[in-house]
């Protein structure tokens, strides 16, 4: 067993696991677990090793050439996310083997879920960049048919599009972001970047590159502004939501990050931008949280603040910040997975995902409640969930940050009291406030639906406790992320402080706010509808259309549709090219003239020539054409003559006849010669003409003879007789030396006559069939 | 004769380009008629112009056939004299086909086809 096995067996769960699921509707999700979570067992075995510092890597030659390995390595940071991606993929495969019996078509679904699971963990487990981006780019292409996984709804196609767009973008950003970086070492794994970072720091495509790696990441984790994708994703089935949208796609960014931190922790540009986006991200995500009515949009925003918060962290680089991100990452994974399912759960038995047209569900269903109710108690932020000691840990990092601590505190202050009060409302308002009426009255979730959000809550539960439990697995984590530090060791209980006080004050602000509820989403939604109505999904999609039209009548440009100018454009770049290849102009050219009979002849054979090419180009009439092209042959005959070409003379005789019949009998059925040009097409025509012709006269000029002839003509005039038995030795070229060619040539000859009998003998399409 | 010849090339050249870039498509398929010619006695030309020599070896001399022309060109112009013949017969029925189909031989009407 190893790494790339792992992943391997994923994608072969992948592949069969829509016959599983046709076989074994009722079991699939329960089936298709097992393979994942045998996965995270073994994962979980290989912690001890990772503690001690062992590096379990594999690396197998790819591109090996370009410094391109297939290569693997599972350290701590790598083993959490393999840890969540396992994990929770064997939780939410569980869920959705029986949350998708409603939907048709589910057998692909869990294919695709699988196939994301499998890219999910290759992903995290890659140790060299361009698998890292492949495995990326696998990640953003399972989300894209996953989102639009209800493809008969026009938003989800829509929703998916922009999903996969963003993140393609930025997908292609982090590819030359990636190869930049790795440039300055010709080698793609990850240890020549991290052992020897100073290389790429000093070299110039650092800031670029940087650029182009954040672009990547921020799209990813939809960090402001690319943040719209994700609420809009939510159109995915709840259990897209619950694993892509909380726990894995959109912490690949935030992995990615972490993933880089040690290189690029001394560099301000990263820690400033880190800081800044996460900061606004953070704040923007928790605002938009409140005033939502949908379920999974209320969480998604959240997700949208949780990410900020996490750039955050990582950004401010401290033992605390990094300790908190570590925590935090489980933490948010735990209760939005758990969230996003029981929103799942809440509209499979109610039909409905708004706010306001639920309410009294604790009287119907007492388990989702309680395990609702802990989650959000996490996402809250109050003991004894491990949402507290993220918390509390966020604050201890806030208040040490190095610089504009003050600012950011506040920011983390408001942004937290908006989570409270988001877990206030959606608590208070789905399973107590109004009582509804409802169709048929719910029931409580069967038990493969709760099974999953049940198991994470407890885990939020138990580690809040004893966090101490969790303290080696993030050990070794940190460890990858700041290796200059320790990490903090947790508590639950810090003794009464002033990071209690916040924790406090922050839970007294979102009570506050919650009793002030109705208020505060009028004016909410009020300062949305009127300041912040960015509509930023609306502009990306006019922005694409924007650039379809320009692309559009770029295209229109270029491929105008009329040969005679793509015939033109050739002539003259080809004629511009040849010029400028030959050497400066040669006057060495032999203008000698020795006398001999045969040059009459040759002026015989130009005068041919040139007549004949004038009558064709002024005739009126088709036939006096292909006559007079004829014509023209037999000129070129004579030169071939002259200079000892007889088989040439001959077999042009031939062809020219041919040629010249098959016109004739083609002619009579076409209409008359007609000429469509005007004078000054015909003018500008003439000049690229005569300007190619006069290109190609220079290059003949240009072409020196050879003296005597060369190696190959030497050994065919040698070989002719002795070994062919032939005394024309072009004859035996074509028959015996290369023969196999002149079979090609035959086998061409009997396809042009293949194709002109079947031009000739097929049926023209019906005019009324079209 | 070398000038005459090379002028010769360029002519026939020239003749080709001017009647490829016609809207007729006969004048086209002539074109490439003599795009072939042009092209046959560049490759002849630059194979060296020998006069009276043909490409043989007689059987006495079997060793000594040094004065001869170069006969490698010449087989490749043979080559390409017959494959220019199949395009020729080819692209004539083809525009034989295209003028049944399409009612035009005005290459321009090509570009909006399919309202034809």
């Amino acid at each position: 067993m190893n790494i790339v096995l792992s992943i391997f067996m994923l994608f072969g769960l992948a592949a069969i696991a829509p016959f599983v699921n046709q076989r074994f509707p009722k079991l699939s999700g329960w089936l298709l677990s097992l393979v994942p979570a045998g996965l995270f067992v073994w994962f979980l075995s290989k912690i001890p090793a990772v503690v001690q510092g062992v590096s379990i890597s594999e690396s197998y030659p790819w591109l090996a050439a370009m410094g391109i390995n297939f290569s693997f390595e599972l350290d701590g940071l790598s083993l959490l996310f393999a840890l969540l991606v396992t994990g929770i993929g064997a939780l939410i495969l569980i869920y959705a083997g029986y949350y998708m019996r409603s939907y048709q078509k589910t057998n692909r679904f869990f294919g695709y879920l699988v196939f994301f699971m499998a890219s999910m963990l290759g992903l995290v487990t890659a140790s060299d960049w361009i698998l890292l981006f492949m495995f990326w780019e696998f990640t953003s292409v399972s989300s894209f048919v996953l989102i639009g996984f209800k493809h008969e709804k026009s938003a989800a196609r829509e929703a998916a599009l922009q999903a996969l767009l963003i993140t393609g973008l930025g997908g292609l950003a982090l590819l030359a972001g990636l190869i930049m970086m790795s440039l300055p070492y010709g080698d793609f794994g990850f240890d020549a970047v991290i052992n020897t970072p100073e290389l790429f720091l000093e070299s110039k495509l650092f800031i670029p590159a940087t650029i182009l790696i954040l672009i990547g990441a921020f799209t990813k984790s939809a960090i402001f502004p690319f943040h719209f994708w994700l609420p809009g994703a939510m159109q995915a089935p709840s259990p897209v939501s619950a694993f892509l949208h909380s726990a894995t796609m959109v912490k690949a960014g935030i992995y990615l990050l972490a993933r880089l931190h040690p290189v690029m922790e001394s560099q301000e540009l990263w820690i400033y931008t880190l800081s800044v986006f996460g900061v606004v991200t953070m704040i923007v995500g928790a605002w938009f949280a409140l005033a939502q009515q949908d379920l999974k949009k209320i969480l998604a925003y959240t997700t949208v603040s949780a990410l900020g918060t996490l750039v955050l962290l990582i950004g401010t680089s401290t033992a605390y910040s990094i300790t908190a991100a570590l925590v935090f990452l489980l933490v948010h994974a735990f209760y939005k997975a758990t969230l996003f399912m029981m929103a799942g759960n809440i509209e499979k038995k109610t039909g409905t995902r708004d706010i306001r047209k639920l309410g009294q569900l604790s009287r119907y269903m007492p388990v989702a409640t309680v395990i609702s109710l802990l989650a959000l108690l996490s996402m809250s932020g109050i003991p004894p969930m491990i949402g507290f000691i993220g918390k509390e840990l966020m604050y201890e990092a806030k208040l040490n940050a190095p610089e504009a601590g003050n600012f950011i505190l506040i920011m983390g202050f408001l942004a937290n009291a908006f989570t409270v009060f988001v877990s206030f409302r959606f608590a208070y308002e789905v399973f107590w406030g109004k009582s509804v009426a409802f169709q048929k009255p719910p029931h409580e979730p069967d038990v493969s639906l709760l099974t999953g959000p049940a198991v994470l809550v407890l885990i939020s539960l138990v580690l809040g406790i004893f966090p101490n439990q969790v303290a080696d697995l993030l050990g070794p984590a940190f460890q990858a992320i700041l290796p200059a530090e320790q990490l903090i060791k947790l508590k639950l209980w810090h003794g009464f402080n002033e990071i209690l006080l916040l924790s406090f004050l922050t839970v007294l602000l979102g009570v506050v706010m919650f009793a002030f509820r109705a208020k505060i989403i009028q004016v909410v939604s009020y300062m949305n509808l009127n300041f912040f109505n960015a509509k930023l999904s609306q502009k990306f999609f006019s922005g694409i259309d924007v650039f379809l039209s320009l692309t559009k009548k770029k295209t229109a440009v270029v491929q105008h549709g009329y040969h005679r100018f793509y015939l033109m454009t050739i002539f003259i770049s080809a004629g511009l090219l040849l010029l400028l290849t030959t050497n400066a102009i040669d006057f060495s050219v032999d203008f000698s003239w020795h006398q001999s009979p045969l040059n009459y002849l040759i002026f015989l054979a130009a005068i041919m020539i040139i007549a004949g090419s004038v009558v064709v180009i002024t005739a009126k009439s088709r036939l006096l054409a292909l006559i007079a092209t004829g014509f023209v042959g037999i000129g070129i005959t004579i030169i071939f003559i002259i200079y000892s070409g007889v088989d040439l003379a001959i077999t042009m005789v031939m062809v020219e006849t041919l040629t010249v019949v098959i016109g004739a009998m083609v002619v009579y059925y076409l209409p008359k010669y007609l000429d469509y040009s005007g004078v000054g097409a015909r003018i500008r025509d003439g000049i690229v003409a005569v300007f190619f012709g006069g290109v190609m006269s220079y290059l003949a000029l240009q072409t020196t003879s050879p003296e005597g002839m060369d190696k190959i003509s030497a050994f065919f005039a040698a070989n002719s007789y002795t070994k062919a038995f032939g005394e024309n030795i072009v004859n035996v070229i074509l028959v015996d030396f290369r023969a196999l060619d002149t079979l090609g040539e035959i086998v061409v000859l009997a396809l042009a006559a293949i194709g002109i009998v079947s031009l000739l003998k097929l049926n023209a399409h019906k005019k009324s069939s079209r | 004769m070398n000038v005459l010849i090379a002028l010769l090339i360029g002519f026939l050249y020239a003749v080709s380009v001017y009647l490829l870039l016609r809207r007729s498509i006969v004048k086209l398929v002539i074109g490439i008629l003599f795009l072939s010619y042009a092209t046959n006695l560049m490759l002849f030309f630059a194979g060296g112009l020998t006069e009276t020599s043909p490409a043989f070896v007689m059987a006495s001399e079997a060793q000594s056939a040094v004065m001869t022309s170069d006969s490698l060109p010449q087989a490749l112009i043979l080559t390409a004299l017959v494959i220019g013949f199949g395009v020729a017969a080819f692209s004539m029925v083809l525009i034989y086909r295209f003028y049944k189909e399409t009612g035009t031989v005005d290459l321009d009407d090509l570009s909006d086809i399919e309202k034809l």
